[in-house]
């Protein structure tokens, strides 16, 4: 076996891939088997790095550097250059967008050195379709541990003494769910992780599926192990076609390595594990409508008690959690729940791993241990406000969430400190917005997804978003009244009290916390008849500024003809025939025409 | 020749309810891969499978418009799913919707275009979040998108008929 | 390949990370002369006796490294040993054939070979 002297890996995540990886990959091969580069040089593919933003990423080893947005066209540069000449391209190294320093090494980028991967740790740095260099990141040993050292009795309690809550938004504690499930009678129980992750704004799920899918194997296994199950689904959303291809392989591959299936370390313990692609539904995100989709029949919530721990899938004993949940288990059980233990608050335990999206200059994947605050998050590692603007606020918890405003930037971030803020964790997808974002909107926007997704089964969460969505429109098109935030507020709770699931009960959360904080803006679509952020459509109007230049540019997009003006001269919008369409904007080479 | 690759088709269908035959669970991989197969699912189609998996029409008619993945209409050879989550939301991905629609010559509410070339959908979230706004075009995710970028990228499409 | 027991697991971490360990960053290093002039007096083929070596000796604990142009043409081509807390060696001319005696004894050993050195560096801790 030849010694290889350096390691170019390549993200080919979805982000990535997107922006071009695969032809880079192509490339980078093609230029080092021509300069007789190849055998000593090893190129690997891997998982997303959660900075999806930057990509298509490409690190170099040993010296770590890491080169940012890099095209086909830079290939060669880089293989003459670095992998020749050790002289790092530095025109492609990542700038930081706070200080506009450019930062040659992976460890030092402000993005990642505040962050704590323990569960994304894998990512980006092995190759997910092996399972020898999983195994050579420590992978199974978890599961030897647990398996060859540790009765179920014992596994379960060690979960519960890490104290590790639920990641895939409710937080409840997991110890806790394995015990319900392991004293439930049978000789029948299924393990379920819940990869069906619908949240918009959230891709941790999806991210650790392509990057470190073994993880979520073993997480799996132990899972088993502890309850008594010999069997197990993956639900996995079918708009994750990558993940669901590598989660194939894994399985596999763990297959073959004897640790899925008959008498894993030849001991009297058996799992089989099985892939399940969503059709397309939210809802199935929760456990009961979830399962009943793996079923064949429409995914709908039913109520509980009685819980999947007595009675699941087919009836028999399950438990289900999330990705991320399972990821944790590997890490746990190879050092011990009392080192997990250690960070963390007092009530909420080890890490969580946030997507950071919206106008944020850092987008990406933030892995922190829990108790950090907000400001860090978003100035610290997301980088600050794109552009420079104001930072206005941040939803927290996709359409279950809420928002949170400035002044509550310095909240520990942690399962109850949100919850006392009237956000939540959630699956933890982070949407910054600035000055330039409308909270009437905001709401609308959130609104219109529960109540297109709501399955329909029960009249508070059919018919009740359904109200409030034709209220907000009627706000955000000038047509509110007054009376019209009581009557939200009033209906909100009806909605929350009554809903049979928890899609249903969280609905109304994105109106209750921007009325909590940004009661005005409401106000001021209501009484006033305008939008201070100058979004909603009914109250704004186009002008063309001194900027002009007379091109005519715009008046050939307007779809009304309600531009005019001589060529060479000073156009004007006809306010009256002006449909807000906003095209004319667009077009605009000069940034004549703006909103007001 | 259409008739001879509905033919064949039909035979697919067989062998697919064949290998599900006597498994528990199976209607909804059974949908997912008879929409492979026809692009869509016919009316016929759907009788098939409710009398071999022994399910009333009505379940299978309940499961099939219940998720937003069946389609009982024919669609175009392209699909485009325009991604409307959140973090598309802020970033503008409603002007990159309208910028295709426009492209495409689709009047309100038509999501196929007349050659039958592309079908476009919305779709809340792919996951791309960090590229908002995005869209995937077949299995292709396409990210950072503006207004004036996506025509031309439509138009490759068109010129790379299957 | 199935694994039935720790033993087995740990043997195969163990294969997996020699071929990973390029990935870390390490302490003790070999960096050739990589600049125009460097490749011009045979630097790619040192490169390649350096790989062998290493791989002969099964020592993967080492970065391999280059480096540009130091402006020391005529000694090319030049090759650093660096050890964790000990000065930085560049030796040159080294052919292929002296890369062998350079590994043995002052990568390993820790002896350094006076009659190729062109300098060294002073270690700052």
């Amino acid at each position: 076996m030849a010694l290889v002297r350096a390691h170019i890996l390549i993200c080919t995540g979805t982000g990535c891939t997107a922006s071009g990886a695969k032809d880079v990959l192509a490339k980078f091969e093609q230029e080092l088997k021509a300069k007789k580069l190849w055998d000593e040089v090893s190129v690997v593919e891997t998982g997303c790095h959660g900075f999806c933003e930057a990509g298509p990423l490409v690190i170099i080893y040993p010296e770590g550097t890491f080169y940012t947005r890099v095209k086909v066209e830079d290939v060669a540069e880089i293989v003459d250059e670095h992998i020749l000449k050790g002289r790092v391209v530095s025109r492609l190294l990542f700038k930081e967008p706070m200080t506009s320093q450019k930062v040659p090494n992976y460890s030092d980028i402000a993005f990642y050195k505040k962050q704590h991967r323990l569960v994304l740790g894998n990512c980006g740095h092995i190759n997910p379709d092996s399972i020898e260099e999983y195994i050579g990141a420590e992978g199974y040993e978890g599961l030897a541990k647990a398996v060859l050292t540790m009765t179920p009795e014992q596994v379960v309690e060690e979960m519960k003494k890490t104290g590790l809550r639920g990641r895939g938004g409710g937080g409840f504690p997991t110890g806790m769910k394995w015990m319900f499930c392991a004293k439930s009678p049978g000789p029948k129980k299924y393990v379920i992780c819940n990869a069906d992750e619908g949240d918009p704004g959230a891709f941790m799920d999806r991210s650790l599926l392509e990057g470190d899918p073994h993880a979520i194997l073993e997480g799996m296994a132990i899972c088993a192990y502890a309850i008594g199950a010999d069997e197990g689904y993956i639900y996995c959303r079918a708009e994750y076609p990558l993940a669901i291809k590598r989660l194939k392989q894994a399985i596999t591959q763990a297959e073959e390595a004897g640790l899925l299936g008959k008498n894993i370390f030849g001991k009297d313990f058996s799992f089989t594990l099985h892939i399940k692609e969503g059709a397309g539904a939210f809802v199935c995100g929760e456990e009961t409508a979830l399962m009943a989709s793996i079923e064949g029949g429409r995914g709908m919530p039913r109520p509980r008690p009685p819980f999947p721990a007595v009675k699941g899938l087919w009836d028999k004993p399950t438990n289900i959690n999330n990705v991320e949940t399972f990821a944790n288990v590997p890490y746990i059980f190879r050092v011990g729940a009392e080192e997990y233990a250690k960070l963390g608050t007092e009530k909420s335990k080890g890490t969580k791993v946030f997507a950071l999206t919206g106008k944020i200059n850092n987008t990406g994947l933030a892995e922190v241990p829990m108790g950090i605050s907000m400001r860090e998050i978003i100035f610290d590692i997301g980088g600050g406000i794109m552009d420079g603007k104001k930072f206005k606020a941040v939803q927290i918890g996709g359409p279950s969430g809420g928002c949170i405003p400035e002044q509550l930037l310095d909240t520990p971030v942690d399962y109850d400190s949100l919850i006392a803020a009237g956000a939540m964790m959630g699956s933890g997808g982070l949407v910054v917005m600035d000055e330039g974002t409308c909270m009437v909107d905001v709401a609308k926007f959130f609104l219109n997804f529960t109540q297109s997704e709501s399955c329909g089964k029960c009249t508070p969460c059919r018919e009740g978003t359904k109200r409030m969505l034709e209220m907000l429109i009627d706000i955000t098109e000038g047509r509110g009244k007054e009376g019209d935030i009581e009557k939200l507020e009033r209906l909100a709770k009806s909605i929350k009290a009554g809903a049979l699931c928890a899609l249903g009960q969280t609905a109304p959360n994105p109106v209750l916390s921007t009325l909590r904080y940004f009661r005005d803006e409401y106000e001021a679509h209501i009484y006033e008849k305008r939008c201070p952020a100058n979004v909603c459509t009914a109250f704004i109007g186009y002008k063309i500024t001194d900027k002009c230049v007379g091109c005519g540019l715009c008046k050939t997009v307007c779809p009304v003809d309600a531009i005019s003006g001589e060529p060479k001269g000073k156009h004007t919008i006809d306010p009256e025939k002006c449909i807000k369409c906003g095209a004319c904007m667009v077009k605009c080479p000069f940034k004549a025409i703006i909103r007001g | 020749m259409v008739e001879k690759t509905l033919e064949k088709s039909w035979e697919q269908l067989n062998q697919l309810l064949e290998s599900y035959r006597c498994t528990k669970g199976s209607m909804i991989p059974v949908l997912q891969q008879a929409q492979e197969i026809f692009g869509y699912l016919p009316k016929d189609v759907l009788i098939k499978i409710s009398k071999e998996l022994d399910v009333a029409i009505s379940q299978v008619f309940g499961v099939v418009t219940f998720y937003s993945q069946f389609h009982l209409e024919p669609r175009g050879k392209n699909i485009i799913r325009s991604c409307q989550g959140t973090a598309c939301h802020v970033r503008g991905a409603k002007a990159v919707l309208d910028a295709i629609r426009e492209r495409l010559g689709l009047k309100d509410g038509q999501i196929t275009t007349p050659d039958n070339e592309f079908t476009i959908e919305t779709v809340a979230c792919i996951g791309a979040c960090g590229l908002a706004p995005c869209l995937m075009i077949n299995d292709d995710t396409h990210g950072r998108l503006t207004a004036e970028s996506v025509a031309p990228m439509i138009d490759k499409y068109y010129n790379n008929k299957k | 390949m199935a694994i039935k027991s720790l033993e087995d697991l740990r043997k195969i971490k163990n294969e997996s990370q020699l071929q990973t360990k390029a990935r870390k960053n390490n302490d003790t290093q070999v960096i050739v002369g990589m600049g125009t002039c460097g490749i011009a007096a045979g630097a790619r083929e040192v490169m390649a006796a350096v790989l062998e070596e290493l791989s002969k000796r099964g020592l993967n604990n080492v970065a391999v490294l280059q480096t540009g142009c130091i402006g020391m043409c005529q000694k090319e081509p030049l090759l650093d040993i660096v050890r964790p807390g000990e000065d930085r060696v560049t030796y040159g001319p080294v052919y292929p054939a002296d890369v062998p005696r350079i590994i043995a004894d002052h990568l390993v050993n820790g002896i350094i070979v006076e009659d190729l050195v062109v300098a060294k560096i002073p270690n700052k801790e």
